[in-house]
């Protein structure tokens, strides 16, 4: 233990220690490697120099802006605009185009669907799926069958004003009755409309299944809004109950429930959110998806 | 012996003390359970009470068998050092290091296929992230300090661990801390706040814990033979210190009601956010850096039985690492509504930080230098030596990352994830490693590890397994920023942000894997301890000279 500071030579490195020892640890003198040292100072002049041009230093009732009275929000607001220069040609053309038009015109064509492609992903995305596959109880956008009307027109009146948006009183309306929950239909009826409505897209039923039974209380109930044969009303948001496409499912269950909660889904009006031509590409993106009519 | 201990015994002061705390909190406890407004806090009252009734047996159990005598300062001229709690602390580690990575590959693997969720909430990823993330950092990283520290201040200080049940209060109150902190994730209590979930009565109990580390450290360091205060300690005692204040600040909070868990931080938005990065960055700073620092300093020079490379830079980078570290934490908040002021001193400080971090690297590897040929022979200082070359990976990635340019892309990314684990899997986990490998031999009094291959087995699983996971997050986390900021030539955004979770997901599945070889090479380690402790203990040697393993 030589606790006496007395420096001894390392002899391995011809380095002199201190003198210390603790628990058989020496430390050498080395002096500081130069390269450290001086690539530590050029940190601290860079950080200096960095101060001069950028808001640093805080006061009492504000900081140094910095030479060139940079801030971070002001750069927001300037690459929004920079976004906005590079969109604003085509989003002019498309603004000015009629909705109708711009399937037939492959530049409008091209300007809406990257338009509409962007919103799509940003927006309808996480309910209709990546790829507007949709998922139970989100329709899938790809086919022809249209809840609400599958026109440009119909589908443009969706996405301004939304379905059962409360928000927004020009939205799209019109509940299916909760025929189980409210009492008005028993569960034998429903039981037996609910093996109709499967037979109504040549889905078996179960044994037992009173189908005459099923089709008096559907005419009585739901061809109201459905029809009298299950082709579905596209004002009233009523799918076509015979083309063999479930929103919430096939199964006797899935529709028993269906008939027993009723109601429907809702969506966003986006009208407020998104501006007119951003709502007229998306319009056509999603008409263009394979089932516009 | 034990006839004459019976003689004359009494309790001491400290153990009529504690017992009466003890009394006191097991009655207040099971009064707060009785009232508590949920079942998980209920819970959480009842372990208070249960380990502060296991705490009263403890003691009196103590009590019955120690002699009447204090423990001895010196026997023979040399310090009676007091190893009890270090090994608690060790062994401790070595279980909850093999908890925290296994529940970090879980999580890995739920990135990788959701599916591991199974909709169970106590285990969905949002509550196992913050188990894993405690587990290896407070749990296995803490332990891992607790031990080596409480060795390295008697070694050096030639002094014995002052205190008679403060040290075992130490120990044995964190790992507590860390059951009612851990279990509390699982049952869904979290402040919310990274790194700084548990909530207020835990961070109380971890107070009380802590001031008493603060106060063992000091008293010991007030007892020492040394005229000098070794490096090592420096570190040690910043770590404690400044984790004691970060602790505070971080948890100025008010609980809604003593029969409740949660409680609302004083601070709020951006304020608190401030606060908050402040803590969490100087956690890594003062406990994964500084801390480990000290193990550095002591098991490296002793490992290679070579003095340290140079004193005037321990000092240097010391105080330059303390005072610059302290205003980093800015840098977490870049482009928030943080005012621009603050994350450009945050970035400033961050790039002056760079050399003194880099101090540390080049101290710990030159003190190789006329002994690189252990590493050929010794796997404990390969594995001590590449913790060092990962620590100055990452003290250089952080800048670089803190730069606000290059933030723009990295940050929210994978990237961070990445960065993240080369420092603590890289550096914290190979430099524990590399410690309790040295460590356990020695305050067990074993001639030296079971098995030097198996070490071997380990570097090079524990290695492979970081560079899979590292590289696999700065490949997921450029494309994934990459591919946020991507715009396509008519302005709009080019990818929808499901597309680049798809597109991250085959580097998830190599992440996965390379946690999967880091827990293996664990999993041998905690075999070759466990065999080491079991063999039989080395009579001969002498305890001022500790029995270094072979190096072949």
């Amino acid at each position: 233990m030589a606790t006496a500071s007395e420096p001894k030579v390392d002899a391995r490195t011809g380095t002199p220690t201190t003198g210390h020892e603790w628990d058989g640890i020496a430390e050498l003198n080395t002096p500081l490697p130069r390269w450290w040292l001086w690539t530590f100072y050029a940190c601290i002049i860079w950080s200096i120099g960095y101060w001069v041009v950028y808001p640093t230093w805080p006061g009492i009732t504000g900081f140094t802006e910095g030479l060139f009275n940079w801030n971070s929000r002001s750069a927001v607001v300037e690459d929004l605009n920079e976004l906005q220069t590079i969109r604003a040609p085509g989003a002019a053309k498309l603004a000015a185009a009629n909705i109708g038009d711009i399937e037939k015109n492959p530049e409008l064509l091209t300007i809406a669907t990257a338009t509409g492609k962007a919103a799509f992903a940003n927006n309808c995305a996480p309910c209709h799926g990546s790829g507007a596959q949709g998922a139970k109880g989100y329709p899938n956008l790809n086919d022809d069958d249209w809840l609400w009307g599958g026109t440009l027109a119909d589908i443009q009146q969706t996405l301004t004003h939304g379905i059962r948006w409360d928000a927004d009183k020009d939205t799209r309306a019109g509940d299916m009755p909760a025929f189980g929950a409210t009492g008005m239909l028993k569960a034998d009826e429903i039981a037996n409309v609910a093996q109709y409505v499967r037979s109504l897209s040549g889905l078996p039923n179960e044994t037992g299944a009173d189908l005459a039974k099923g089709k008096d209380v559907f005419a009585a109930n739901c061809a109201a809004c459905h029809g009298d044969a299950g082709k579905g009303n596209a004002e009233l948001g009523a799918p076509n109950l015979t083309d063999k496409i479930w929103l919430y499912g096939s199964d006797t269950a899935s529709i028993v429930n269906r008939i027993n909660v009723g109601g429907g889904g809702k969506m966003p009006a986006w009208g407020g959110r998104l501006d007119p031509t951003t709502i007229k590409a998306l319009t056509v993106f999603v008409h263009s998806l394979g089932g516009g009519k | 012996m034990a006839q004459a201990a019976q003689t004359g015994k009494s309790m001491r002061f400290g153990e009529v003390g504690l017992l009466v705390v003890f009394a006191a909190l097991a009655l207040f406890s099971i009064f707060v359970a009785s009232k508590a407004w949920t079942p998980a806090f209920a819970f959480h009252a009842w372990l208070f009470a249960l380990g502060s009734i296991a705490a009263i047996l403890g003691i009196f159990k103590r009590y019955s068998v120690r002699s009447a005598d204090w423990p001895a300062q010196m026997i023979d001229g040399r310090p009676n050092y007091n190893y009890g709690p270090v090994k608690f602390a060790a062994v401790m580690a070595m279980f909850w290091g093999i908890a925290g990575f296994t529940v970090g590959l879980y999580i890995a693997t739920e990135l990788a296929f959701p599916m591991f969720n199974f909709d169970l909430p106590w285990i969905a990823f949002g509550r196992l992230r913050p188990l894993h993330t405690s587990a290896v950092i407070f749990a296995f990283g803490g332990n891992v300090l607790i031990a080596t520290s409480l060795y390295v201040m008697q070694r050096t200080s030639r002094a014995r661990l002052a205190g008679d049940l403060a040290p075992w209060f130490l120990v044995l109150g964190y790992n507590f801390f860390i059951l009612v902190a851990g279990t509390g994730y699982l049952l869904g209590i979290t402040r919310s706040h990274e790194y700084a979930e548990p909530e207020w009565y835990a961070i109380f109990w971890l107070v009380c814990v802590w001031l008493t580390y603060l106060f063992v450290y000091l008293a010991t360091l007030h007892k020492r033979t040394e005229p000098h205060i070794y490096v090592a300690n420096w570190f040690y005692l910043a770590f404690i210190v400044t984790i004691a204040m970060l602790v505070l600040g971080n948890n100025t909070e008010v609980p809604v009601s003593i029969f409740s868990s949660k409680s609302y931080p004083v601070w709020s938005g951006v304020q608190d956010a401030m606060v908050q990065w402040w803590y969490g960055h100087n956690a890594v700073g003062f406990f994964l850096t500084a801390g480990f620092l000290g193990i550095m300093y002591y098991f490296v020079p002793k490992r290679a039985e070579r003095p340290v490379y140079s004193y005037r830079l321990s000092i240097v980078h010391f105080w330059a690492l303390i005072f610059l570290y302290i205003w980093a934490g800015p840098h977490h908040l870049h482009y928030t509504a943080l005012p621009d002021w603050a994350q450009t001193l945050g970035m400033t400080f961050s790039i002056m930080l760079w050399m003194p971090s880099w101090g540390g690297m080049i101290n710990g590897l030159m003190t190789l230098s006329g002994a690189w040929d252990k590493l050929r022979t010794d796997p404990v200082l390969r594995m001590l030596v590449v913790s060092v070359a990962f620590y100055g990976m990452s003290t250089f990635e952080g800048p670089l990352m803190s730069v606000k340019a290059v933030n723009a892309l990295s940050h929210y990314t994978d990237w961070g994830i990445g960065h993240v684990h080369s420092g603590s899997m890289g550096w914290v986990g190979f430099v524990s490693f590399g410690a309790l490998y040295c460590l356990i031999p020695w305050v067990f009094n074993r001639k030296g590890l079971y098995s030097l291959k198996l070490v071997d087995w380990h570097f090079w699983l524990g290695t492979i397994g970081i560079v899979f996971y590292i590289s696999a997050m700065w490949v997921a986390g450029i494309m994934q920023g990459l591919m946020w900021r991507a715009y396509t030539p008519q302005g709009f955004l080019e990818y929808s942000f499901v597309e680049t979770t798809e597109a991250m997901h085959p580097m998830y599945v190599i992440r996965a894997l390379g946690g999967f070889l880091f827990l293996c090479g664990m999993l041998i380690m905690a075999f070759n301890i466990y065999k080491t402790i079991a063999s039989p203990e080395a009579s001969s040697v002498p305890s001022g000279r500790p029995a270094l393993a072979p190096a072949e």
